[in-house]
């Protein structure tokens, strides 16, 4: 199958001269979750608004759906809704009217009972006939999404959706995301909680300085980068590291009653067995033992530090 | 053709008249009206007739076409202007709309509140003078065009605007100046030949003259070259609109 939206060599400089995007090329499988990870200013909302229209290229190409996004924008941004980083609304309409607006917006017939249960969905329902100035930053973002999904897109972007939300509304939001791609709908998501991308994504993308440095299946991408950390408390606490335990890539807790293994989990060999049998030549004796696995926020740092 | 966005857009607008009806169409009747009482009733009265027209008379055109020009460039600027301030202007330059439809909706708006808002200061007059129409169904099309063409002036303004004062000035530093020179209160014959010959130059001049025409049939320059310096400056804002929706200038970065 082909990808539902194929980006090839894409780039973006500014008039300010600055350069956004450089060649970015990226596609997105039809029905996936795709988390865009990048610490601010890498170049994620710049790609999602080209992609939309909200941005013109400098250079590059975008296909939807088969289709050039310049060319045949009326196809493509059909398929499409947004739900932008920044909240803009119009204070003074309803929520009713807002959302029945966007989907004339999308050239469709007002469809009450759809809206009606987009609105049930979204916890909007006692809400409809409210003014949107009166709402509050929460409900507000309910309405965005609300908006975006009023022509039943088949890709959405969500663009840091969960930025100052509370865990409730973070909570309904990500089983609203599972219920959309359960559906077919293809979801691109960028955020700053990267433990939520690691949740709900099924491939994760990482840009920095307006570059993918990585496009991975998320459990590949954390087999492949992932290091494990094993822990092993001491029974008698040590003051400083012994010398026979220097060839190893260890450390001392503070408090000296820690002693902390970090080793890759694809190397040939891990050497715990080694380091085991070496504390015990060493007559360091350990209570307990655990392991941890770095997460993706372990691995998305390392890239972006690594990197740069 | 997305038909529905261009209800969408345009049912947006008409309701934000509605919201704002004191300021979209209370207010200029009320300055209206009191032009015609001073004007009109109080220093008009003192004035002669103008081409047999009493003076309070020969204002309703003027008066009615000063309403329209700066009613149609403040209500095409700001719908425009004020999404692109706040943000949502986003929604209609992500959907699949295309820029002839955006701007029937945006424009389509406003000119129709002009033209309302041209009928009821017409109305209003004929509260305080009586008004003949000798061109009606000319009378309509110079009010229709005026309103388009001078709401897509204000569109225009709206999209390159940088920010609220920007807005405001060129309705305040040249449409209110030309509209009161270019004959809105008074016939160019009164005038020294010299400023005669200036005031040609005055693009309103055209406008009021062929609106005051369908009115009293009397016009200080040929009608037909009123028409056609209405439908020059409609082509060229034609021209600029979609010169800016091909380069995307100050709408998409």
């Amino acid at each position: 199958m082909s990808p539902i939206i194929q980006i090839e060599s894409l780039s973006k400089i500014y008039d300010t001269g600055f350069e956004a995007l450089k060649s970015v090329s990226l596609d997105v499988e039809d029905g996936e979750i795709l988390a865009l990870l990048g610490p601010n200013g890498a170049g994620k909302t710049t790609l999602i608004s080209i992609i939309v229209g909200l941005v013109n290229a400098t250079g590059g190409s975008v296909t939807v759906d088969g289709r050039d996004i310049v060319d045949d924008y009326r196809h493509t941004r059909a398929l499409i809704g947004l739900v932008p980083q920044e909240i803009t609304t119009d204070a003074f309409e309803t929520v009713w009217a807002t959302i029945t607006h966007t989907r004339g917006l999308f050239g469709l017939a007002a469809d009450p009972a759809y809206i009606e249960q987009l609105l049930k969905d979204l916890s909007l329902w006692d809400k409809k006939g409210e003014k949107l100035m009166t709402l509050s930053g929460g409900m507000k973002r309910r309405v965005m999404i609300a908006k975006a999904l009023s022509h039943k897109p088949r890709i959405l972007f969500l663009d840091e959706p969960t930025a100052g939300v509370d865990v409730e509304l973070r909570k309904d939001m990500w089983a609203l995301v599972r219920r959309l791609k359960d559906s077919g709908v293809t979801i691109i998501l960028t955020t700053h909680y990267i433990d939520e991308a690691e949740e709900i994504a099924d491939r994760v993308a990482v840009i920095n300085h307006g570059e993918i440095i990585v496009v991975e299946e998320k459990a590949e991408l954390m087999r492949k980068l992932g290091q494990k950390t094993l822990f092993l408390d001491l029974q008698e606490r040590l003051t400083v590291l012994p010398e026979s335990l220097s060839a190893f890539n260890v450390a001392l807790s503070e408090d000296g009653n820690q002693l902390i293994y970090t080793y890759d989990t694809n190397a040939e060999r891990t050497g715990i067995t080694r380091l085991l049998a070496t504390l015990n030549d060493s007559g360091i004796r350990f209570r307990d033992l655990s392991t941890t696995q770095s997460s993706l926020e372990d691995i998305f740092v390392k890239l972006v530090r690594d990197e740069a | 053709m997305n038909l529905y966005a261009i209800k969408a857009i345009y049912t947006f607008e008409m309701a934000r008249t509605v919201r704002t009806l004191m300021q979209s169409i209370v207010s200029p009747v009320l300055s209206t009206s009191l032009y015609f009482v001073v004007f009109g009733a109080a220093i008009g009265s003192r004035i002669e007739a103008i081409d047999g027209v009493s003076y309070a008379a020969f204002l309703v055109p003027g008066l009615i076409m000063l309403s329209v020009l700066t009613q149609s460039i403040s209500n095409a600027s700001f719908g425009i202007h004020f999404p692109k301030f706040i943000g949502t202007i986003y929604e209609v330059l992500s959907a699949p709309v295309s820029p002839f439809e955006i701007v029937v909706g945006y424009v389509g708006a406003a000119a129709t509140k002009s033209v309302i808002l041209g009928l009821i200061i017409l109305a209003t007059a004929t509260l305080f003078v009586s008004v003949e129409i000798l061109h009606p169904v000319w009378m309509l099309a110079f009010l229709v065009l005026t309103s388009v063409t001078f709401s897509l002036f204000g569109f225009l303004i709206g999209i390159w605007a940088k920010n609220f004062e920007q807005l405001q000035i060129i309705p305040l530093l040249i449409i209110t100046p030309l509209v009161f020179l270019g004959g809105s209160f008074y016939s160019i014959k009164m005038l020294p030949p010299v400023w005669q010959t200036v005031t040609y130059f005055n693009p309103v001049l055209y406008l009021v003259s062929g609106f005051r025409w369908s009115f009293y049939g009397n016009a200080d320059v040929n009608v037909g070259l009123s028409l056609l310096m209405i439908l020059l400056f409609l082509a060229l804002c034609l021209y600029a609109v979609s010169w800016i929706f091909k380069t995307g200038y100050q709408i998409k970065t």
